[in-house]
C-alpha cells in the first residue's frame, strides 16, 4: 500500500507542476458556469426542481468532458516513462505493474473528482442561490458525482492501456483521442443510425439494449437519466433506452473500471523496457 | 554467490546478443564488465535485472529468479543515461524511491549529501547537468543496502574528480559485503578499482580475470625506446639488430620473455646509449587484443 501511495503522490505532484489539476478543474469550471447559464431558462414549463434539470445538462456535459479529461491525462502514463526512458530503473524497484498502475490511477482520479466537484458544486451554487427549492435535487447530483467519477476511472484505466499498447506518446495521444471520437460521438450516431434503419425489428429490441450497456458512457448517461426524474428533459439516446432497468446501467457503470484496469495491467505487463 | 550465469543466451530477431556466457560473482566482489557498444553489457545486465527475458541457460540472483520480488529487494541499478522526471526535485524523487523500496523517506537528504548533491536537492530535475542527474542515479543505488548493484557505464558523464569520489563510494559498498557489477567502455578507467574484469565481445565472454591475469594471457609485446647519444646512432644502430629508427629514437619489439635479455644488450652498450624506455603493453592494447579477438 506504502508503494502504491509513494506513486501517487509523486504523480499528484507531477500533475500539480505540469497544470493538468489547473487545467482540469478550469474546464469543468467554466463548463458548469455555462450550462447554468444557459440551462436557467426553461424550468418553469418542467414541473421539476431547477437542480434536477441542471444534473441532466451536466449529465450531457459530463459524458464528452469527464472521458476526454481521463484520457488526456492518463494517455502518457506508460509511454512517456518509456520515451523519457524512466521505466526499467522504475521495474527493478520491488513494486509491481499492478501497483505503478493504481498509484498513477489514485492521483489521476483524485485530480479528476477535485475537478468535478468543483464544476458540479458551482452548478448546483447557482441553482440553489437562484431557486432554493432546487436543494431537492441534490440527492441526484451527488449520484452524478459518483457515477462520474467512475466513468472517469474508466476512462483513465482505458487511457494507461492505450499508453502501454501504443509504447509512443504521439501514437497513444492519436488513439487516445480516435476512441474518444468513436466511442462517445461516432458510437450513439451509429446506433442511432441502426434504429432508424431497422425501424422498430429485432435489432431495437435486444441487440440496442446491449449495445448501449455496452459502453460505459452510454450506460453512465442512462443511469444518470433513469434515475433522475428529469429524462423529459434529456434528448436522443436517454429517451429511446428509457427502458432499460437502472440495476443494469449501474452494473456496467461499476464494472467497467475494473474491467479496464485488467486491461490496462495485461497491457502493460506485455511492456518489455 | 551473489550472482550466477549458466550458458547464458539471448538473441534478438536471429542475432546473437548473447552467446554462453558461464560467470559468477562472489559477495563483496567489484566485477567490471567492458566491451564495445552493441557487445551484450546492457543485455546480460537488463536479464540480470529481470527486465527482458533469455532465450536458454540459467541466471540466479541471489539464488533467486531474476526479476522475482526477492531478487528485485535486494538488487540496484544504475541505467546506461539514467532519467527521471523533470519536473520532480532531486528530494523528491529521492523520497518516492526510499518509499518504494520500504525505507523512511527523510532518509533523502542524507543520501544526496553522500553523492554531493545536498545543494541542489530541492531544484527540479529538469535544470540539473547530466552528470547530477548521474549522481542521483547512484544515490538511489545506494537505497537500502543492496547486495547486488549493477551499474551501467555508471562514470559516464562524471569529472575526474567524481570520478574518484564514486569509485572511493564503491570501495566502502564493497567492503560492507555488497557486490558490484558496473559495465564500462575503457580499461584505464577501472584498473585498480576493481577486483576483477570480464570482457564481452560479440555476446561471447572472452576474457576474464584480474588485470595481472589478463596481462599475461594477452602475451603483448613489449617495446623499448633506445635514444643513442649523439654521434653514436650508427654504431648503436648496428649493435642492435632489429631495432627500427624513428626519428633520433631506436625503438625494439620484443616478448615478455625476451625481455631481460634485450635489456642486456642494451645496458652492454654502456655511455653509447642517453636514454632507455621500457612500454608495456597499454590497457587499450590488452583490452584490445582480447575485445576484437572473436570476428575481426
Amino acid at each position: 500500500m506504502n508503494r502504491i501511495l509513494a506513486t501517487a503522490g509523486s504523480e499528484a505532484r507531477i500533475a500539480l507542476r505540469n497544470r493538468w489539476v489547473a487545467i482540469s478543474v478550469a474546464m469543468m469550471a467554466l463548463f458548469a458556469v455555462v450550462l447554468s447559464a444557459a440551462g436557467s431558462a426553461p424550468t418553469g414549463t418542467l414541473g421539476v426542481d431547477r437542480l434536477s434539470v441542471t444534473v441532466a445538462s451536466l449529465t450531457s456535459l459530463a459524458v464528452y468532458l469527464v472521458p476526454l479529461i481521463a484520457l488526456l491525462m492518463s494517455f502518457d502514463a506508460v509511454a512517456g516513462e518509456v520515451e523519457r526512458g524512466t521505466l526499467p530503473l522504475l521495474l527493478t524497484y520491488p513494486v509491481s505493474r499492478a501497483e505503478i498502475l493504481l498509484g498513477k490511477l489514485i492521483a489521476h482520479l483524485a485530480i479528476l473528482t477535485l475537478a468535478v466537484g468543483v464544476g458540479y458544486g458551482i452548478a448546483a451554487i447557482a441553482a440553489i442561490a437562484i431557486d432554493p427549492s432546487a436543494i431537492e435535487g441534490l440527492p441526484a447530483l451527488w449520484r452524478l458525482m459518483w457515477s462520474s467519477v467512475l466513468l472517469g476511472a474508466t476512462f483513465l484505466a482505458i487511457g494507461y492501456a492505450i499508453s502501454a499498447i501504443a509504447r509512443r506518446p504521439s501514437g497513444a495521444a492519436g488513439l487516445a483521442i480516435g476512441l474518444w471520437l468513436v466511442a462517445i460521438v461516432l458510437y450513439d450516431l451509429g446506433l442511432l443510425a441502426a434504429v432508424v434503419a431497422d425501424n422498430g425489428g429485432s435489432f431495437t429490441t435486444r441487440v440496442f439494449p446491449f449495445a448501449l450497456l455496452a459502453n460505459p458512457a452510454d450506460a453512465f448517461r442512462l443511469f444518470n437519466l433513469a434515475a433522475s426524474q428529469a429524462t423529459a428533459a434529456a434528448a436522443g439516446v436517454g429517451g429511446a433506452a428509457a427502458t432499460i432497468p437502472v440495476w443494469q446501467s449501474l452494473a456496467s457503470i461499476l464494472l467497467w473500471p475494473v474491467l479496464a484496469l485488467g486491461l490496462a495491467i495485461a497491457a502493460f505487463r506485455k511492456v518489455t523496457p | 554467490m551473489t550472482l550466477t550465469l549458466k550458458q547464458l543466451t539471448k538473441t534478438f530477431q536471429g542475432a546473437a546478443a548473447l552467446n554462453a556466457v558461464t560467470l559468477t560473482v562472489g559477495a563483496g566482489e567489484r566485477v567490471a564488465l567492458l566491451g564495445h557498444n552493441g557487445a551484450g553489457k546492457s543485455t546480460m545486465m537488463k536479464i540480470i535485472l529481470g527486465l527482458i527475458p533469455f532465450d536458454s541457460g540459467e541466471v540466479a540472483v541471489m539464488g533467486a529468479a531474476p526479476g522475482s520480488a526477492e531478487a528485485r529487494a535486494q538488487v540496484a541499478y544504475l541505467p546506461e543515461n539514467v532519467a527521471f522526471h523533470p519536473a520532480l526535485t532531486g528530494l523528491e524523487q529521492m523520497r518516492t524511491y526510499l518509499r518504494l523500496r520500504g525505507e523512511d523517506p527523510t532518509g533523502a537528504m542524507a543520501l544526496l549529501e553522500r553523492v554531493g548533491l545536498h545543494g541542489a536537492a530541492r531544484r527540479r530535475i529538469g535544470t540539473y547537468s547530466k552528470g547530477m542527474r548521474q549522481r542521483v542515479g547512484l544515490a538511489q543505488a545506494l537505497i537500502g543496502r543492496p547486495k547486488l548493484l549493477v551499474l551501467d557505464e555508471p562514470t559516464s558523464g562524471l569529472d575526474p574528480v567524481s570520478r574518484r569520489d564514486f569509485y572511493a563510494l564503491l570501495d566502502g559498498l564493497a567492503a560492507d559485503g555488497a557486490s558490484i557489477l558496473l559495465s564500462s567502455h575503457a580499461l584505464t578507467e577501472v584498473e585498480a578499482r576493481t577486483d576483477r574484469i570480464l570482457i564481452l565481445s560479440k555476446g561471447h565472454l572472452v576474457a576474464q580475470g584480474t588485470l595481472a591475469d589478463l596481462r599475461r594471457k594477452a602475451a603483448l609485446p613489449v617495446a623499448l625506446h633506445v635514444l643513442p647519444r649523439p654521434g653514436t646512432e650508427a654504431q648503436v644502430a648496428a649493435a642492435l639488430t632489429g631495432a627500427r629508427p624513428e626519428g633520433p629514437v631506436l625503438t625494439m619489439i620484443c616478448t615478455q620473455a625476451e625481455k631481460l635479455a634485450t635489456l642486456a644488450r642494451i645496458t652492454a652498450l654502456g655511455d653509447q646509449i642517453c636514454d632507455l624506455d621500457v612500454l608495456p603493453p597499454s590497457l587499450e592494447d590488452i583490452y584490445s587484443h582480447f575485445s576484437q579477438r572473436d570476428g575481426q
